[in-house]
């Protein structure tokens, strides 16, 4: 790791007095992407500012059909908490998915959206379920968002505070696992809100990171089933192709799993 | 530089180090306890798994300075002198080691795994909490029997307890 300065802010105005005093400063919360990319020199930063302590990124409370989950929320915090599991249990099950124990013990739901890693699992939740994204300065909507890989609408010094995440009738995730990597091939998550308001969100999958399914979005308006879908197939030339599979074999997973998902709503299903 | 305290097996320790100094390399080279390992460059292995505040953590992917002020314990701070703790007791009747080195990682999380489900444990529970932990000799078999075993004890010595008070 190149030379680092470490500061733990203590509030909003404190991070950003630190953010501006740097050359190349950086936000960290778990660190579990970005501790690793600096220890392989991929990424250099000349001060960490630890954001955790920010009293606005703590917290999680369920009010009015909203899940309101602050930023430095472990991923542990929200697979165990009684909140989320009786109100959103599709959420608690997609976080209990990620990575492992001790990872889990330590990333948070802010540093996983703000990196938007194409195969992370959190922003197939935040669009999927349509939830708005608060930071110091503004509150955005997950479809203005995520702008394609590792690529989010924040601007320089830009900190996400809160997610407010519109509690739906019911939801589902499907999410079919590289077997080392544990990250997704495919994942796809669908929400159907009280009013039946549909959205499918693909992680893992899209060229441009993760994308809604549209197509997918309004056969399933037409008629909520799984058969709605077959037949129905993103475009290969859209889908990532690498070692581990090409962008048809990623193709076909996303029907699969979209399929699957419908087919089991209320459930995280991990394969 | 940044002086990091912390209390380490229940002892207040502190040093000064570089502000990207490693968890792990705070133990290990500045605290001198070489019991947490470090495995892989990648956050992936699991040896350097240590308690951070009674959760089980990757010691190679949390800088010390953020760890001031926090709890830690690591593999030395099990056994109460020749007395092995029940984990690492139970590794030993169930062989669940063969070269070692990944065993004080398997050991923490096993402990971090037995406390934080009171000692309620299943085969499937097992080996889904040590996704984050690998082992390249064993095939896993005898560390899960080992882990059931020592939750065993675990909620004997609890029923114990209660039937004594």
């Amino acid at each position: 790791m190149y030379e680092t300065r470490y500061f733990r802010a203590s509030s909003i105005v404190d991070a950003h007095d630190l953010f501006s005093k740097g050359e190349e400063p950086a936000f960290l919360a778990g660190g579990h992407t970005l501790i690793p990319t600096m220890k392989s020199r991929l990424v250099r930063a000349d001060r960490l500012i630890d954001i955790r302590a920010i009293p606005e990124t703590q917290g999680l409370r369920t009010a009015d059909g909203t899940l309101f989950l602050g930023s430095s929320t472990t991923h542990a915090t929200v697979a165990a908490s009684p909140e989320v599991v009786s109100t959103f249990p599709v959420l608690a099950g997609l976080a209990g998915s990620i990575g492992d124990v001790q990872v889990r013990h330590m990333g948070t739901i802010g540093g996983s959206v703000a990196n938007c890693d194409p195969a992370a699992d959190y922003p197939a939740a935040v669009l999927g379920a349509g939830a708005r994204i608060v930071t110091d300065r503004r509150t955005m909507d997950a479809d203005d968002f995520f702008c394609g890989l590792y690529a989010t609408a924040l601007e320089e010094g830009e900190i996400i505070l809160r997610f407010e995440f519109p509690i739906p009738a019911e939801a589902a995730y499907a999410k079919f696992r590289n077997p080392a990597s544990r990250y997704a091939l495919a994942a796809v998550f669908v929400t159907r809100s009280a009013g039946g308001d549909i959205r499918v969100a693909v992680t893992g999958a899209g060229n441009d990171g993760v994308f809604r399914w549209r197509e997918a979005e309004d056969a399933l308006a037409h008629d909520f089933d799984a058969q709605s879908l077959e037949g129905l197939q993103v475009d290969p030339a859209d889908m990532m192709a690498d070692m581990h599979a090409s962008s048809a074999y990623r193709a076909d997973l996303v029907s699969v799993l979209a399929q699957r998902a419908v087919r089991n709503m209320g459930c995280t299903l991990i394969y | 530089m940044t002086l990091v305290k912390l209390t380490v097996n229940g002892q207040e320790m502190a040093a000064e180090v570089e502000d990207r100094t490693l968890l792990v390399h705070l133990l290990r080279d500045h605290l001198g306890l070489t019991g947490t390992h470090v495995g892989c460059d990648t956050s992936q292995c699991g040896a350097c798994t240590v308690i951070l505040d009674a959760k089980a953590v990757k010691s190679c992917t949390i800088l010390a300075a953020a760890s001031d002020g926090a709890s830690v314990r690591t593999v030395e701070g099990l056994a109460d002198g020749e007395k092995l703790h029940i984990v690492q007791e139970a590794f030993r009747q169930h062989h669940g080691l063969q070269c070692g080195f990944c065993t004080p990682g398997m050991i923490m999380a096993a402990v971090n795994m037995i406390d934080r489900h009171a000692g309620k444990l299943d085969e499937a529970t097992v080996r889904h909490e040590l996704e984050g932990n690998l082992c390249r000799c064993t095939g896993y078999h005898n560390i899960v029997k080992a882990i059931l075993a020592a939750a065993e004890s675990y909620r004997a010595s609890n029923l114990k307890a209660e039937s004594i008070v």
